[in-house]
């Protein structure tokens, strides 16, 4: 259950995707977009992704939590385009059985996409706009290249 | 009727080369068309981009490369008709 979409994204609508009779946990964690980025105000930002190949790496992260974690239920939708302060970029919701299990798989898919989905952020402030490139995704650059 | 030599026609391949973020602001289009030589690596489009767009990245070496959508190394042969990406580091997903 992976969604990529200029449209706002419904927290309880993408949560209501992983209800389970038999999951006791169900995890949503919300990526919200900040105001201040290394003491500089951040007016709104701009997301843009290699759409098909975006969907494949969060189809391949929700398989890799399946696979490491006994899951009941994720679904991971993303936003693209213009978003104000405050807006939700990101949705990851989780069910499991026992709250441990989903907790851990949560933490772990948001590090994932973070590595390996070819989704990019750019920050608007007054007088500039920069991509943002964080050390934890050079050390991705090169790891790919290994 | 001319006919044309086959083994002329499989010398070069066509690829599509697709710019993303940073990437497509340097460049100023976010497709490029190439016409390479049969059995260019992904290691030799990086070089070829490079040397065309030094702003895009300092060593081409370092650029992470999808092809038809999945990470591929530098050794990795194109075939005619792949789609090759250059991915800037990601920044999706939270702040």
């Amino acid at each position: 259950m992976i969604h990529i979409t200029k449209d706002i994204l419904d927290p309880d609508e993408i949560t209501d995707k992983v209800r389970n009779p038999s999951a006791g946990a169900i995890i949503s964690f919300l990526g919200s977009t900040r105001n201040v980025t290394s003491d500089r105000k951040v007016l709104y930002l701009e997301y843009e992704a290699y759409e098909p190949m975006a969907r494949k790496e969060l189809a391949a992260v929700a398989d890799e939590m399946h696979e490491r974690w006994p899951l009941h239920g994720v679904a991971i939708s993303h936003r693209l385009g213009r978003l104000e302060i405050g807006e939700i970029s990101l949705v990851v919701a989780v069910s499991s059985q026992h709250r441990p299990d989903a907790f851990a798989a949560c933490e772990y898919s948001i590090n994932r996409i973070k590595q390996t989905v070819p989704i990019w952020k750019k920050e608007y402030f007054e007088g500039g706009a920069v991509w943002v490139e964080s050390p934890e995704d050079q050390h991705t650059s090169s790891t790919f290249n290994a | 009727m001319t006919t044309v030599d086959p083994t002329y026609i499989a010398q070069t391949i066509k690829i599509t080369l697709r710019l993303f973020a940073s990437y497509r602001e340097h460049v100023g289009v976010s497709v490029l068309e190439f016409n390479i030589a049969l059995g260019s690596t992904v290691g030799d489009i990086a070089r070829k981009t490079v040397a065309q767009y030094p702003d895009i990245i300092a060593d081409p070496n370092k650029l992470v490369v999808a092809v038809n959508e999945e990470y591929q190394d530098h050794e990795f042969v194109l075939t005619d008709e792949d789609e090759v990406a250059l991915i800037p580091p990601v920044s999706g997903g939270l702040n």
